[in-house]
């Protein structure tokens, strides 16, 4: 037997020790680690001993089985202080170029406190694109992507807009270079205009060929005011693109290009053709719930966390951050984090009282004449009983005075059996 | 029998609480007066039989007896009274409900108005829900109360039902059109009367314990005395408490729309006074409710009433039913002693003579307790207390003749003694963020008037010495006192749960000693290796010195091998390895690399990532990982000391000159700022001259803002790099800020170079006065110098207006901290409140408490952060480097 088959040999009897004795119900991560690197050891240094291999395996084992949690463990108020604590540390208002110049992101304590508060809309929405293997790896591909999913608006390829008030027409003059960039033409601004409900129609100026003239029926615009707000309407007319993208960044990451939006549409963006949707995400958890479900939202929530705390540089175990996250989630929809999700749904009335708006909670309890199991952490404190998490979780009683009495009958008994 | 003192023992536990609504015969039966004046003394001074301070409802001064129960002041439980009152009122915390009640029922039958066949459905939902899903059960209510209100017809009287609307607070309003009748409590009790128990249900309500119809009050309990005790001022006056105003208030206007309703006076004067009765029982419950003027002191201060008492941080519930109050607690000032344990926790002798621990007197302590009580309770050690067997308390301050006590003393007695060295006290400083913010020290009785603390313990507490007070608690029972050595102590929370690594570790001084000591510059006498492993209390051999010729010599690493583990391997960076001194292998030329072989520190210097705190996988970390906690916290105590005395014994300062530069690295930077100048200038012409391209997605003056500083943050970055090239690797300033114990390069060139630009909100600092930020420059100036950049050190001095614009970035600073603190505490409150019930069960599944599943195996993997290698369940490459010292 080779000193690699005795290595493995030796994982093996070990792992399934771990199932069997141990009761551990899930293979940890790090035999696979150790197995590779077993092999890394062999081969760097060929004189290793068998003995060292066996101190190896069974160190490694036993150092996993000392790190299991202890039961009482309080792990849910460790995991609040692991992720409150380093907050106290962290820069308020940082706003953050996502890797470019163009776009501010928030960061930092304020993003933090967005993501636990289960904020329908982030403040600053985005969305990371990711393309497909046709679209990857070519900034003219990408581009075609990105001028798809970016929400074009007249205004944004107009140079100016004029009010004709004698002939009761908007002309509207476009910019050849915008136009360009977006990839749009003179047809494709007439044809948005005319989507629109509005009575006129847009046709092409016959004498600038980079400008549309919106012509009006003067029955229906009369007054000024009208026809401002007429422009406004069409200023803001959509060309192309998709509801809530403003603005698409193509960025370059290691060897593949990706598409960095502001503004977020998962639903749709995810439908796009060369979009690779099993990569792009949003920031926006919400969205992320309504259209990839509850996991997806887990997911999201811990990755998002995760960002924040490393962009701050704060060192904070990935374990306390799924915590949280299956917390918010654990119902089926996400909750925030206070009076209006997990904490003003907890089954106890003082709990939710000693939190906050007290005087609610009684009131709603005395009338659907609830009843408190005092079974939480803060209920007990209240009542001044010891809690049930760590050393108070432990309901066994010894009465040492009873055991003491208990062990001499027996052994009264025992003397007693002998002598007869 | 038993030597120790157990916690009192369990006789009943509450299983549970049930709330409701008290029913007007409720209130009457638990009453033991009848409230019928609104005097509350008569001329003698002594409370009135059926007035307001009625002395049936329970004792308020100290050796009274309680005409009730018999009890004195402190058994006395307070008893409840009660008010009839001559029209029913709303009870205004109700309001929202019976506003839902009234429009969902009928106004002639009382039924919920919805077919029956409904009705019987979502009872049969709710009462499935009820009691699983109390959350869904709630919904179900919402769904029933605001579907039955969209009935115009009753379904079963069929009468015709009107719209109620609120008039806030508490007035309802029924659209009879074309008018308007408002619903008196009268007439909305006799409907809410009129709904049957099963229809109530439907709509939320407990019929048992929670009738629709006491949500109007026809009889208010009056709460005992004891919860409204009045105050006697210095001048012999009495002062009242707010409820008792406000008590009086009612009984007043009560009596007087009877005596008006008896009289037989006019309408409107009735209805003027059931309104202002109204008035005062809502203002009872809760004197904030908006819309109405909250009920006053003669001084203008709003009173206090029931809800007041119980909302809000000060109120019942956050102040004193989730907080309390403690007794054996003492609180001063922090000083360090870096010759104390870890472990160990400094107190001053007054304070320990005040604070004490329970001690049960055995025939093995007996005259050890005797001599305690001889020294009485101004000599430490003695004691202050002695509890005889029956429960009996002496005071030995008091006592005549300390010694007949001390004879006196039996086994099966108390003696509470004073805080001795070796107890165990929980040390706290707050705010308290983590656990590690409460951790159990040993006591040493130390002389002055500060708690000392080793300096090592600082970050978890996040503790400095500037003035910072922490608070000490000694445990009382053994149970307490088992669990603050086992789980509490210091050495147990070495290791973070937060990252899994060491929060516990050199900082400061330990860190520029460790780097000083173990740098190969450094060579000791045998003198010098005897006084650093004298401060150890180390007594084994010498080892042999590493040089010989021309003189014996050690090196420090030597001294740190001593006290290593002998199969302790180890490699890591230093934190010097930065730039030229970067090592990423063994035999690194500027020991910029530590390599530890069988318990020997073979190369490397020891700096703050071997040794620092908050350094996971550092060789600190390792040690603890794999020898324990003591193992761990003895070579904190010994080790880190010889750091220490050595970086005394040196001697170690920085000084001015320390960021003096040379004429000729002032030049060098002076080009480079002349030359930024150059380039900013240059891009302000382009921009006036509109030559200036904007990014995407900017305007032209974000545009500008951004080149403008980029071209300066690059040439602060050079200005930098020259100073940090021209400062000598031996200056203090510089070994600090490499070791990693205090500073970093850009403070360095800050010092010595330039400060850099100042900013205030990320920004160039741009407000101040009309178009410019100070007088001293034109309007519309936007130069670097008229924007807060700073050309000068603090070597050389700043310009007044230089210290303007540093003055505002350092106030952003201050102000950006006060907010964060209030933001992030809150944060903090709420995520304890939404984690905190749960826990790992003892089936390895994480649970809350009431046995809902959140995850199977905690983690994933089960692995406790605290115990992993960083996060990592097991750390492979270092188990091999351990056994094997190979380097994978």
């Amino acid at each position: 037997m080779s000193k690699l088959e005795y290595a493995l040999k030796l994982i093996d009897e070990w792992e399934n020790k771990l199932y069997t004795e141990y009761n551990i119900k899930s293979k940890p991560k790090f035999i696979s680690d150790l197995r590779e690197h077993v092999q890394k050891l062999i081969e760097v240094k060929p004189d290793v001993t068998e003995e060292e291999l066996k101190r190896v395996v069974d160190l490694s084992f036993r150092y996993f089985l000392r790190a299991q949690v202890e039961p009482g463990e309080a792990v849910g108020t460790v995991a609040a202080q692991s992720i409150g604590e380093p907050s106290t540390q962290m820069t308020l208002r940082t706003f953050h170029y996502a890797g470019v110049k163009e776009l501010n992101v928030t960061l930092g304590l304020p993003r933090l406190i967005e993501i636990v508060d289960a904020r329908k809309t982030p403040s600053t929405p985005t969305m990371t694109v990711y393309l497909d293997e046709e679209h990857r790896y070519d900034k003219e591909k990408a581009l075609e992507v990105a001028r798809k999913i970016e929400m074009t608006k007249v205004e944004n390829v107009a140079s100016s807009v004029e009010i004709d008030w004698f002939n009761v027409m908007i002309i509207i003059r476009l910019d050849p270079e915008m136009m360009e960039d977006k990839g749009v033409t003179r047809d494709d601004v007439i044809k948005a205009i005319n989507k629109l409900r509005i009575k006129g129609k847009a046709e092409p100026d016959p004498e600038d060929e980079y400008a549309v003239d919106v012509k009006l029926d003067p029955e229906a615009y009369t007054s000024i005011g009208e026809l401002q707000k007429l422009r406004d309407k069409i200023l803001s007319a959509k060309i192309k693109g998709i509801k809530g993208i403003n603005r698409v960044i193509v960025q370059q990451r290691e060897e593949e290009y990706v598409l960095v939006t502001d503004g977020s549409n998962l639903a749709q963006v995810l439908e796009v053709e060369g979009v690779d949707p099993t990569r792009t995400v949003s920031d926006n958890i919400k969205e992320i719930e309504e259209v990839l479900g509850i996991e997806a939202a887990r997911q999201a929530i811990i990755n998002e966390i995760v960002d924040v705390l490393e962009n701050q540089g704060l060192d904070v175990d990935l374990r306390h951050i799924m915590l949280l996250a299956d917390t918010m989630t654990w119902s089926g929809e996400v909750r925030q984090v206070g009076r209006h999700g997990i904490a003003g749904s907890k089954p106890s009335v003082l709990a939710r009282a000693a939190f906050e708006v007290t005087v609610k909670q009684l009131v709603d309890a005395a009338v659907t004449g609830e009843v408190d199991e005092l079974k939480g952490v803060t209920e007990n404190i209240i009542i001044g009983q010891p809690i049930p998490v760590g050393t108070g979780m432990v309901l066994l009683v010894m009465n040492p005075q009873e055991f003491v009495r208990r062990v001499k009958r027996s052994e009264g008994e025992h003397e007693a059996g002998e002598r007869s | 029998m038993s030597q120790f003192r157990l916690a009192p023992r369990v006789d009943k536990i509450i299983q549970g609480i049930k709330f409701g609504i008290l029913s007007p015969e409720e209130i009457r039966k638990m009453s033991v007066v009848a409230v019928v004046t609104d005097q509350a003394y008569d001329e003698a001074g002594l409370p009135v039989e059926g007035g307001i301070m009625d002395p049936r409802m329970g004792v308020v001064s100290p050796g009274q007896r309680c005409p009730t129960c018999g009890n004195t002041l402190h058994a006395c439980p307070g008893h409840f009274g009660y008010i009839e009152l001559t029209k029913p009122v709303i009870h205004y915390e109700f309001v929202p409900h019976i506003y839902d009640v009234l429009r969902a029922t009928c106004r002639v039958c009382g039924k919920v108005k919805l077919p029956e066949e409904e009705i019987e459905k979502f009872l049969h939902l709710y009462e499935q829900l009820e009691k699983k899903w109390p959350i869904l059960a709630k919904r179900v209510v919402g769904y029933v109360r605001k579907r039955a209100a969209k009935a115009q017809e009753c379904p079963h009287c069929h009468a015709k039902q009107y719209k109620i609307k609120l008039e806030k607070p508490y007035k309802f309003i029924e659209e009879r059109m074309p008018r308007l009748h408002t619903l008196n409590p009268e007439e909305i009790k006799a409907r809410l009367e009129r709904i049957p128990d099963k229809h109530a249900k439907v709509l939320g309500f407990d019929p048992k314990d929670a009738r629709p119809e006491w949500t109007i009050l026809t009889v208010l309990p009056v709460p005992p005395v004891t919860v409204r005790p009045s105050i006697v001022l210095e001048n012999g006056m009495r002062s009242e408490d707010d409820l008792t105003h406000k008590l009086a208030d009612i009984v007043r206007t009560n009596n007087k729309l009877r005596e008006n309703i008896e009289s037989g006076a006019s309408e409107a004067m009735i209805e003027n006074l059931w309104d202002l009765l109204q008035y005062h029982v809502a203002t009872f419950f809760d004197n904030e409710i908006p819309g109405i003027p909250p009920a006053r002191h003669r001084s203008g201060k709003p009173l206090r009433t029931l809800a007041q008492r119980l909302k809000g941080k000060e109120g019942r519930f956050r102040s004193n039913l989730s907080g309390k109050r403690v007794d054996f607690s003492a609180r001063t000032v922090i000083s360090p002693d870096p010759n104390i344990s870890i472990n160990e926790v400094g107190v001053p002798v007054e304070v320990a003579k005040t604070l004490t621990v329970p001690v049960k007197v055995t025939p093995w302590n007996i005259e050890e307790m005797r001599q305690l009580i001889l020294n009485g309770p101004d000599k430490w050690p003695g004691a202050n207390y002695v509890i005889t067997r029956e429960g009996r308390r002496i005071d030995l301050r008091y006592a005549k003749d300390r010694k007949i006590i001390a004879e006196s003393l039996q086994p099966g007695w108390t003696v509470e003694r004073h805080l001795q060295d070796g107890d165990v006290a929980l040390f706290n400083r707050q705010p308290s963020l983590h656990r590690m913010s409460i951790m159990s020290h040993l006591v040493k009785v130390l002389p002055g008037k500060t708690f000392r603390l080793n300096p090592l313990v600082c970050p978890p507490y996040n503790a400095d010495f500037d003035g910072d007070e922490m608070n000490l608690h000694v445990p009382q029972s053994e149970e307490a006192r088992a669990e603050a050595l086992e789980l509490m102590l210091v050495e147990k929370h070495i290791l973070s749960p937060r990252y899994g690594g060491p929060i516990i570790g050199g900082l400061q001084d330990y860190i520029s000693g460790a780097y000083l000591l173990t740098t190969v510059a450094t060579l000791l006498t045998r003198e010098d290796v005897q006084e650093l492993l004298g401060v150890t209390g180390y007594e084994g051999e010498v080892p042999e010195p590493a040089i010989l010729s021309p003189k014996v010599a050690w090196t420090g690493k030597q001294l740190i091998s001593v006290f290593l583990p002998k199969d302790f391997n180890y490699s890591g960076k230093a934190n010097i390895a930065t730039g030229d001194l970067k090592c990423e292998d063994e035999y690194c030329f500027y020991d910029s690399f530590v390599v530890v072989r069988n318990g020997e520190l073979v190369e490397g210097v020891l700096d703050k990532k071997s040794i620092g705190h908050e350094q996971p996988k550092s060789l600190m970390h390792w040690i603890v990982y794999e020898y324990g906690p003591q193992k761990g916290r003895e070579i904190y105590d010994k080790v880190f000391k010889m750091f220490l005395r050595f970086i005394e014994k040196r001697g170690f300062t920085t000084r001015y000159d320390d960021v003096r530069l040379p004429p000729e690295a002032k030049k060098e930077i002076e080009e480079i700022l002349k030359e930024a100048y150059e380039e900013v200038k240059k891009l302000i012409e382009d921009y006036e001259n509109g030559l200036l391209e904007p990014l995407p997605g900017r305007t032209l003056e974000e545009t500008l803002e951004l080149m403008i500083m980029d071209v300066l943050a690059k040439a602060r970055d050079k200005a930098g790099e020259i100073a940090a090239k021209y400062l000598s690797p031996l200056n203090n300033a510089v070994i600090m800020a490499k070791a990693g114990a205090r500073g970093n390069i850009l403070n360095l060139t800050q010092m010595a170079a330039l400060l850099g630009q100042q900013s205030v909100r990320g920004e160039r600092i741009k407000r101040g006065y009309r178009k410019r930020t100070l007088p001293h420059f034109e309007w519309g100036d936007i130069s670097p110098d008229a924007r807060g950049f700073v050309r000068h050190s603090f070597y050389e001095g700043l310009t007044p207006t230089e210290v303007f614009f540093h003055a505002a970035g350092g106030r952003e600073g201050l102000v950006d901290t006060a907010v964060r603190t209030s933001q992030s505490g809150y944060m903090q409150r709420r995520l304890i409140n939404a984690l905190q019930d749960l826990k790992v069960d003892y089936d390895g599944t994480v649970r809350d408490a009431w046995g809902a599943l959140y995850q199977s195996v905690y983690g994933d993997d089960g692995v406790d952060p605290m115990k992993s290698a960083h996060g990592e369940s097991v750390d492979v490459k270092h188990v091999i480097e351990k056994v094997t010292k190979v380097r994978l």
